[in-house]
């Protein structure tokens, strides 16, 4: 279990899967969200990879994108992974279902248009959805199921913060999948966050550090803070950036020896308010990177990349 | 032989007197003790003492009517007094012999007392002489009592008795027939049972131990057995334990016995085990109490060895829910514990199954758990189970005592108690939180458990939250452990700091141990040799690297720390920040949300709403204006307090041996004190200046009206007066209070009669006083409240409703333990005595009787009081509007009176109500009218017994009425004797013109069985008269309480 905070960010592979064509051609557009730029979604998702695998020197594995998914790259809600175990989402959408469904079982192409957010449609009569499910079996973790059909669960709606578990309950994620997420990772108290915007609770806070809770400025986002406040037994400091955007980024410890951690987060390209207070951070390095057309389909960095350490007890 | 002619001539006279229950009663008896002729013996007498407890109220009813003819001239009331004394203990003694009943409440005591005499029968052998020297002492003197009776009314008693009879055991049939009200219904039982047991004790002049065999399953289990003496308490039994594992560091530790399958109750140390476990086998656990958040900062590897086993238990049962891989990596520090490093040969032949690593074991699990093992080569036994701790503490689960509940809204949630304070759970997930800084007040009431909580960042009021509680009794289990991890972990001693002095309010139960600062302190002087002790199944120690461990950081420990500065690192510009912390109450604040299964209610509202409309319509200004004050008062407060909170948590505390040493010994020569003390007597004697103007003729009208009133109600379910009891003693406490703050701070006291106006706000414990509308003498002002609060109660008795009687504003433990610790045995018992006599129509001198009993109560022995009942009170006028409205507005007055009191003394109080434990008699005997009101009640006895008897000068005379005096000087001296101490407090006003002075002596008789209390006590009134020849004794309460010997044949 190591010491308390510690396990924050251990990690030595990262795992992220490609943009499809499918993001950016209508499915996006006719939900509402502006359309895509899909060369520049394409070239942001490149750059991440390239600085999870040579900035932070984590072993990356690139699932390739799938036309039948075309919210696929945002693999962040479909697991939640802390030490050696990783839990299978069922995320809410059921047009999403498919990237969780092991072999590609009830994978049929369908038009989804519920969420207004992510609206997708699947293509491919034969999906190879079960990638990440694979990848991080072949990874060595042990893979927990959600098996109940009444609990719905975001990966992007649980926050880690290295000694307990927040799961927001937002409009994507329910009571019973929270409690999925208790009753797999058991050492850990895990706490319901209300979500009152509509959001994932990882999309406006996240770990700037083993003790420091980052948050954006938003009534919502405040609102959360004030609720993990209340329910955490550990003191956190909490750092507020004046966009909720900022607050999604990632705390990684690669595990080099002497080599201080490194925080993923939103360049000043994107949001350049949020900058100079990033900066308050002590003992990070800070990696920026940007994923503004990525956003527009929902993504965060949080949901672009899953990052685990294949050796979390050592 | 002396013992057998005792006993053959009560049987005669319960057969004379008793029908044809007794004798049925009779043969069975016999048949269960046909095996053991010497027992038979003491058989006899467990039955026939318990009827007696039983002819106690009748006694008392007799003595109502006996004592008309009793009464003397105040000016013989001395010496008469010792006589009837004596007399009174005679009829009680003889109701004893006399009479039988076969009522279910009999029954059990016998079976009870059959069960722990078996014991005692094994070693009947041995202790025979003995016995038999102790029974002779004791028929001897049943013989003299029984002279004595016969003078004085013979021929009425065997009617009366009769009669009462009939009235118990309609009783209990109707109580048996209540199973709506289970809780209700179990606890009049209980009150009757231990009436039995303590009337059957106050027969017994002479102590005989006998001892139960107990058994305690230790955390390796193993089983541990003793005999203990059959009253101990459980401090003894638990001492006796931690001596046979060799443990110092106990304080985290317990016993705990199972009431019922899923009902764990822990094993109160101050407390008699006999009265605890009731009718329950004499078995124990022995548990970890309150897990060390810190396991490494424990001084001993052998208290870390016990926390080891208990989480072992823990985990095995799933009560400390663990992932695969904690269940393996702490399997494996186990097996490297108690088994050493990994050999294959050894292992092979080692069946992991014999270990429970997990609730469900699997291949796979043990598997993982000897790869594990394999890594933790060249650990020590101790340094595995260090390393052990270090990752079990972290659990998320890890010293969290769940209990089921349900929320407002009906959902099955469970509260978790630790060391920061009160989690909720829905199923697994932790939805709300609150930590101790938070919770203002923890109450429950029937069997709901309610927090009240300070008021979030933009609100104004505090909430209060209420929960559902299978039962009653789970409700006050959840209540009592709150109240014991909050003073635990959070306090730094149990007692009160002399500024939080009013953290006493309400609240009997109290935890009584070292709190973990103390412990923490005790631990720093443990100063001996690792004791050496063996690992359920270490054979071999394994190879002890030296340095190897490395010593893991206690993060833990300095989590309040972070905070500050780093925020302010960031708080700039844009940039703002917020502390995400959760020690502190104030930081807290800024946390407002609330867990949306969770029933909030905004404080004052609830109140009323709770509570009933009127109390607050009626009693709205007063109320309300200190309800505000209060929160100034609350605030201020509690800002010094988390203050020193913090200080505590994040400092260790300098080491201060002496200073906990004496908290160590205070509470337990009390608790001795208790123990041997078996007669304690209060003795109150007023004494008046001429002139002073009292209306005690009137008031002895009243009362003497009220008696009559009270006559029938006074039949009422126990339950009813063990509400009473309850709520008086809460209030009992408050006066108590305010009598510590007068006596310290005479100065302020008098600036505040002076002005007959409360105190501003803010001056610490006098602000209480501004609960009383008007102004009054210091002692004075205190009684009012106690004897208001005695009104009520006493009404309440009348309108009998089984747990009615708490209302939110103030919490109270009810108490189904029947008896209270002996220091608090007193309390309650002057309290109600005052209650009895305070009718509805309350007169000042009730009053000031009340305060006398509230005295009684801080010192806790024999009182003489010189008592100038000169009070007269505005006061007065409020109460009698009062009572002629009905009597839960009177009730929910008084407690809302309590409650501010509550409110100003701490967050984290605690108040509760207790269920009657104490048998009372009021004997008033007013010279001028030659009248005499004996009002009795029979609440169930438990420890002591308690003997009011007032005595009132005829001279003074009723005009009192009206405005209170100027106080020009109040004083209080105190001088100290070998068994006596008297406390003399003078005070002098003018009212008029005319100048009064009030000397008021209390004199604390403490003494075992050897001192003549009576000569004692007319030595003290001999006394008073030489130092004040002129002046006139006005009123002479004597207070006796006696701690009754139990469990001796």
């Amino acid at each position: 279990m190591g010491t308390p905070g510690e396990g924050l960010g251990r990690c030595s592979h990262a795992l992220i899967r490609g943009v499809p064509e499918s993001l950016a051609s209508g499915e996006g557009a006719g939900a509402g969200l502006p359309a895509l730029d899909l060369a520049k979604a394409q070239r942001e998702h490149g750059v991440l990879g390239g600085k999870l695998r040579q900035r932070l020197g984590l072993q990356l594995l690139e699932l390739p994108p799938e036309e039948s998914l075309p919210l696929g790259p945002l693999l962040g809600d479909t697991a939640v992974i802390q030490g050696d175990t990783a839990l299978i989402t069922r995320p809410w959408s059921p047009a999403r279902r498919p990237e969780v469904t092991p072999g590609g079982a009830g994978g049929h192409p369908r038009l989804q248009g519920r969420s207004g957010v992510r609206m997708s449609r699947a293509r491919s009569s034969r999906p190879k959805v079960d990638g990440v499910r694979k990848a991080l079996q072949d990874l060595g973790l042990r893979i927990v199921e959600m098996a109940d059909e009444n609990a719905t669960l975001d990966g992007t709606d649980v926050l880690f913060t290295g000694r307990e578990f927040f799961v927001g309950l937002s409009k994507w994620t329910n009571h019973r999948g929270a409690e999925i997420v208790a009753d797999t990772f058991r050492d850990f108290a895990v706490s319901t966050v209300p979500v009152s915007s509509p959001c994932h609770l990882r999309s406006f806070c996240g770990m700037g550090g083993p003790r420091t809770v980052v948050a954006g400025s938003s009534d919502a986002a405040q609102k959360a803070v004030r609720a993990m406040a209340v329910l955490t037994d550990h003191p956190y400091a909490s750092l507020t950036l004046p966009d909720d955007a900022a607050a999604d980024c990632l705390f990684l410890r690669p595990g080099l020896p002497g080599v201080l951690p490194f925080l993923l987060h939103r360049g000043g390209g994107d949001l350049p308010n949020s900058q100079e207070a990033l900066q308050k951070l002590s003992d990070v390095t800070l990696v920026p990177v940007s994923c503004s057309e990525l956003e527009k389909a929902g993504a965060g960095l949080s949901s672009l990349c899953l990052v685990l350490s294949t050796r979390p007890h050592s | 032989m002396t013992t057998e002619v005792g006993s053959a001539s009560e049987v005669k006279k319960e057969s004379d007197q008793l029908g044809a229950d007794a004798t049925k009663e009779k043969p069975k008896e016999a048949a269960e003790n046909q095996q053991n002729q010497s027992s038979d013996l003491e058989e006899e007498k467990d039955s026939q003492s318990s009827p007696s407890a039983k002819s106690q109220s009748s006694t008392q009813r007799q003595k109502r009517q006996k004592d008309p003819s009793e009464s003397r001239g105040i000016s013989r009331f001395i010496p008469p007094w010792l006589k009837k004394q004596k007399s009174y203990n005679l009829v009680v003694a003889k109701d004893g012999g006399d009479k039988r009943e076969p009522t279910q409440a009999v029954v059990e005591e016998q079976v009870l007392d059959k069960e722990e005499s078996l014991p005692e029968e094994e070693r009947q052998a041995k202790g025979d002489a003995e016995e038999a020297a102790q029974r002779k002492q004791q028929v001897i003197k049943v013989d003299i009592e029984e002279e004595k009776p016969s003078v004085s009314s013979p021929e009425t008693q065997p009617a009366e008795e009769v009669r009462k009879e009939e009235r118990e055991e309609e009783k209990v049939k109707e109580i048996q027939e209540d199973k709506s009200e289970e809780a209700a219904k179990r606890e009049t039982k209980e009150v009757q049972t231990n009436e039995l047991n303590a009337e059957k004790a106050v027969q017994k002049a002479t102590k005989k131990t006998k001892s139960v065999q107990c058994k305690v399953t230790l955390l390796d289990g193993t089983e541990y057995s003793c005999d203990l003496e059959k009253r101990a308490k459980g401090q003894v039994l638990f001492d006796k334990v931690c001596e046979h594992l060799n443990l110092l560091e106990k304080d985290y530790f317990g016993l705990s016995f199972q009431e019922s399958p899923e009902q764990k109750n822990w094993l109160d140390p101050a407390k008699q085990i006999k009265r605890q476990l009731r009718n329950l086998p004499w078995l124990f656990t022995f548990n970890v109490k309150f897990y060390p958040p810190d396991p490494s900062q424990l001084t001993e590897d052998i208290t870390r060895y016990f926390l080891c086993l208990q989480l072992r238990q823990d985990i095995a049962s799933g009560r400390l829910p663990c992932s695969f891989v904690t269940h393996a990596l702490l399997g494996s520090y186990t097996l490297q514990a108690e088994l050493g490093d990994y050999d294959p040969e050894e292992h092979a032949s080692h069946d992991l199954s014999d270990f429970q690593f997990a609730p469900s074991q699997t291949k796979e699990l043990e598997e993982k758990v000897v790869e594990l093992h394999k890594t933790h080569r060249g650990l020590s036994p101790a340094q595995a189970d260090s390393q052990f701790l270090e990752n079990a503490k972290r659990l998320s689960m890890y010293g969290v005592d769940l209990h089921h509940a349900k929320d407002s809204e009906g959902v099955d949630i469970k509260l978790g108690v630790c060391a920061n304070g009160l989690l909720i759970y829905k199923d697994r997930l932790r939805i709300n939180r609150f930590a101790w800084p938070k919770i203002l007040k923890i109450s429950y009431k029937r069997s709901n458990f309610y927090i009240k909580v300070r008021p979030a960042e933009l609100e104004q009021f505090e909430s209060t939250i209420g929960f559902k509680l299978p039962n009653h009794r789970a409700a006050k289990r959840l209540w009592k452990v709150c109240v014991e991890h909050h003073t635990f972990y959070r306090l730094v001693s149990p007692e009160q700091p002399p500024k939080a002095k009013f953290l006493t309010l309400g609240s009997k139960f109290r935890y009584s141990g070292r709190t973990q600062a103390q412990t923490r302190q005790a631990s720093t002087l443990i100063d001996r040799p690792a004791p050496h002790f063996e690992r359920t199944s270490s054979k071999r120690a394994s190879r002890i690297l030296d340095g190897a461990l490395v010593g893991v950081v206690d993060q833990s420990l300095t989590k309040d720390s972070p905070g500050p500065g780093e925020v302010s690192a960031y708080g700039r510009g844009v940039v703002s920040t917020a502390i995400v912390q959760d020690g502190d109450g104030r930081r807290d604040l800024r946390s407002p949300t609330k867990a949306p299964h969770v029933h909030l209610i905004e404080g004052k509202k609830n109140s009323l709403r709770v509570e009933g409309d009127n109390i607050y319509v009626r009693h709205s200004n007063l109320m309300l204006e200190d309800l505000d004050k209060a929160q100034e008062d609350i605030l201020k407060h509690q800002a010094s307090i988390s203050e020193l909170k913090r200080n505590f948590m994040e400092s260790t505390p300098e080491p201060r041996p002496n200073e906990w040493e004496k908290r160590r010994i205070t509470p337990l020569s009390l608790q001795i004190q208790g123990r041997k003390g078996d007669h304690l007597f209060k003795d109150i004697l007023s004494m008046t200046e001429k002139h002073q103007m009292a209306a005690t003729r009137t008031v002895e009208e009243k009362a003497q009206a009220a008696d009559k009133k009270r006559a029938p109600e006074s039949e009422g379910p126990c339950a009813g007066a063990s509400d009473a009891v309850k709520s008086s003693h809460e209030t009992l406490n408050v006066v108590e209070e305010k009598k510590q703050a007068e006596v310290g701070k005479d100065e302020r006291v008098i600036t505040e009669e002076m002005n007959g106006k409360e105190l501003s706000p803010g001056s610490g414990p006098g602000d209480i006083r501004k609960v009383e509308p008007l102004t009054q003498k210091d002692s004075t002002s205190l009684s009012s409240e106690s004897s208001s609060s005695s009104e009520s109660e006493e009404e309440d008795v009348g309108e009998y409703r089984p747990h009615h009687r708490v209302t939110e504003g103030t919490i109270k433990e009810e108490q189904e333990e029947d008896e209270e610790e002996v220091e608090e045995e007193p309390s309650q018992a002057s309290q109600v005595v005052e209650r009895e006599a305070a009718v509805p129509e309350a007169s000042p001198d009730r009053h000031a009787g009340a305060s006398v009993s509230a005295v009684e109560t801080v010192t806790q022995e024999h009182v003489v009081a010189l008592n100038i009942p000169a009070e007269k009170s505005v006061h007065e006028g409020a109460f009698k509007q009062d009572v002629s409205e009905d009597t839960e507005d009177e009730q929910h007055k008084v407690n809302g009176e309590v409650s501010h009191v509550d409110i100003d003394v701490l967050p984290q109080i605690i108040c509760c109500s207790e269920p009657p434990v104490v048998k009372t008699e009021m004997v008033t005997i007013s010279d001028a009218s030659q009248r005499t009101e004996i009002s009795t009640k029979e609440v169930p006895i438990v420890q002591t017994e308690t003997k009011t008897i007032t005595y009132e000068s005829p001279q003074i005379d009723g005009g009192a009425a009206g405005d209170s005096g100027t106080l020009l000087t109040a004083q209080t001296i105190t001088s100290d004797s070998v068994s006596t101490t008297t406390t003399t407090h003078i005070t002098k006003t003018i009212k008029g013109g005319i100048s009064e002075t009030r000397i008021e002596k209390r004199i604390v008789i403490t003494g075992d069985t050897d001192i003549d209390h009576d000569q004692a006590l007319a030595q003290a009134i001999r006394e008073a008269r030489e130092q004040h020849p002129d002046m006139s004794v006005t009123r002479v309460v004597v207070h006796k309480e006696t701690e009754l010997d139990e469990g001796e044949e």
